[in-house]
């Protein structure tokens, strides 16, 4: 048991009081502290890796065992969670240093430290009700940074963002509090082996819990019909904000999987992600890629492809196959890089443009945010050479059948149209005013959208290195004997 | 008594809901509160309805299971006040916000 596992929750816990605390009134030092403080997160989350590869590690909090107390477990995709979480702050936070955004409100470095810190318990705990307390703490996070800076617009979308989510942790207690009412315990493993041995006649209300637990996730994951609070509170948050929380959406994808992997039965997964998951995810690729197409704004825009790539990993997620999940997490990874680079293109693009529609004439934007923006649309479309291309074929060749097929590739053309489109609109109709392309991006934003950039080429590159440990991580979601184990759990004794 | 708590629950539940799906954002909050009450309540009904039996070991360790309450919801129950507490504030501050900077008090900023 090493202390380094509780690390990257303890460290934003602390750095972030210590930045409201003492620095209120020293930017700079507000600045220093959530630079260092991410950095430091990348550089924990990658000596975790090492330690995860090693099988699944238990932390005991307060050293209580496991179904009593409250346990992290660092196996293979929490560290690899970690991993992407941290790298994909440490961009956006550059990109925040670059561009002032942090400037334009109060306490956003104490705001973003707090977030991580939810992110990285969620994605540690082994306790589902834990699990709820990590989901209100970057939930609580978020609201505070998703109306930074401000703006009417942004506060309207706000009050809908928080109340769905409310609404959604209602939801959570009620389908936790269903789970411990049958089975008297929390504990992620100790409940898929409580579950498994419950009577028949409770079958029902397992199922019951289970769907409930499915909608919360569901609802993180922007799941049509769940969707509706995305496309509004992604477009209308701060361009680094919004692509920040495109690891949010992922957490939704990350408990999903836990559920269906460690806490329910293999029939009752079975049952519920083929009967629900499968085509919701269809349908949120397909609303998500009409989205792209009928968008007005680029933000929207970009909004709406989040959605659509949710839908491709829940598709993904939802063929409970090894081969199908390995190739679903090598999606998920590029789509969180991919979608964090496209929001942070839109924001340099309303910023330089002064505006969101499309369709309004405006002078003509520098060639290297044409550039860029190419580079992300053709990463978001899922086309080669990127590793979105890579990805979707992945997830196609390990799933041969016509509806995934159609849909996919349906989904693809649907997307390529849409940012074809803007793409036109933004970079070529600028010309038809005569003017000199006026407006630079800052140096240190342009240096976060390269290392995004590089970090999708990197992971295209090196696919034959990350493909086998993702196989591995999927093996042990499918067979989740090593997770259970490392909870040290006592032998089943006389029914609760 | 379990008919009364549960048809408690269920009347919360079902009017916080109602509330939710109103246009005032007053409303709303209201609702999410009840929906709260709600969902406390359930948590604490999950550990099962029992009578003069504390959560707590009697000195000298020994424990019977026929007089002891499940303390586990009880901890689970005041995590999930303190913060249904906590956002209900916090969503309290982000209306008042968006009534000062939109001038209604409509969920959408914008009265139809």
């Amino acid at each position: 048991m090493t202390h380094l596992i509780i690390l990257p929750v303890v460290l934003p816990a602390l750095l972030g009081p210590i930045t409201l605390l003492f620095f209120r009134a020293h930017p700079a030092a507000q600045r220093a502290m959530g630079l260092g403080g991410t950095a430091a997160l990348l550089a924990l989350a990658l000596a975790l890796w090492p330690i995860a590869t090693d099988g699944p590690q238990l932390y005991r909090l307060g050293d209580w065992p496991a179904p009593f107390g409250i346990v992290l477990v660092l196996d293979r995709l929490a560290a690899l969670m970690l991993i992407l979480t941290a790298f994909l702050a440490l961009a956006v936070q550059i990109y925040v240093l670059g561009t002032g955004w942090d400037r334009k409100g109060r306490h956003f470095h104490a705001l973003f430290l707090f977030q991580l810190m939810g992110l990285n318990g969620a994605f540690l705990t082994g306790d589902a009700f834990n699990l709820f307390v990590f989901f209100e703490v970057l939930l609580i996070a978020s609201y505070g940074l998703m109306v930074h800076g401000g703006g009417t617009n942004r506060i309207r979308a706000g009050v809908q963002y928080v109340t769905y989510n409310l609404v959604g942790s209602s939801l959570f207690l009620i389908g936790l509090a269903t789970v411990y009412g049958m089975t008297g315990t929390l504990n992620m493993a100790d409940l898929g082996q409580r579950i498994a041995a419950l009577p028949d006649g409770d079958m029902a209300l397992t199922r019951v819990a289970a769907v409930l637990l499915l909608l919360v996730f569901a609802i993180k994951g922007a799941l049509v019909p769940l969707h509706l609070w995305l496309p509004n509170t992604y477009a209308l948050a701060p361009g680094p904000v919004a692509a920040l929380f495109a690891v949010m959406t992922k957490v939704g994808a990350y408990a999903t999987l836990r559920l269906g992997s460690v806490m329910l039965p293999k029939g009752t997964t079975e049952l519920l992600f083929g009967t629900l998951l499968a085509p919701a995810g269809m349908l949120t690729l397909i609303i998500g890629a009409l989205g792209v197409l009928g968008a007005k704004g680029l933000a929207r825009q970009a909004a709406f492809a989040a959605v659509a790539s949710m839908g491709t990993v829940f598709i993904g997620l939802s063929a409970l196959d090894p081969a199908v999940t390995a190739a679903t997490l090598y999606y998920m990874i590029h789509s969180t890089l991919a979608g964090a680079l496209l929001f942070l293109i839109t924001d340099q693009v309303q910023t330089l443009r002064n505006s969101d529609d499309l369709t309004q004439a405006r002078p003509p934007l520098p060639g290297t945010l044409a550039a860029l923006f190419f580079v992300a649309a053709i990463a978001t479309a899922g086309m080669p050479p990127l590793s979105g291309f890579l990805g979707k074929l992945l997830i196609l060749q390990s799933l041969p059948v016509w509806p995934v097929w159609t849909t996919i590739l349906l989904g693809s053309l649907l997307l390529m149209l849409g940012l074809a489109r803007s793409g036109s609109l933004l970079f070529w109709k600028g010309y038809e005013i005569a003017a000199q392309p006026t407006g630079q991006i800052p140096p240190l934003a342009r240096f976060a959208l390269v290392a995004l950039i590089l970090s999708l080429v990197a992971l295209t590159l090196f696919a034959g290195q990350i493909h086998p440990a993702l196989q591995q991580i999927a093996q042990d979601l499918h067979d989740p004997i090593a997770y259970v184990q490392a909870n040290d759990l006592p032998a089943m004794g006389a029914k609760p | 008594m379990e008919f009364v708590l549960s048809a408690a629950i269920g009347v919360l539940a079902a009017s916080g809901i109602w509330l939710l799906l109103r246009p005032r954002t007053f409303q709303v909050i209201i609702g999410l509160c009840l929906l709260s009450y709600a969902v406390n309540l359930f948590i604490f009904a999950m550990g099962r309805l029992w009578l003069g039996a504390p959560p707590i070991m009697p000195r000298g360790g020994f424990v019977n299971p026929a007089a002891y309450a499940d303390p586990m919801p009880q901890a689970l129950v005041l995590t999930a006040i303190v913060i249904s507490f906590a956002t209900t504030a916090l969503f309290l501050v982000v209306i008042i916000v968006s009534r000062g900077m939109t001038g209604t008090d409509h969920v959408d900023g914008q009265e139809r």
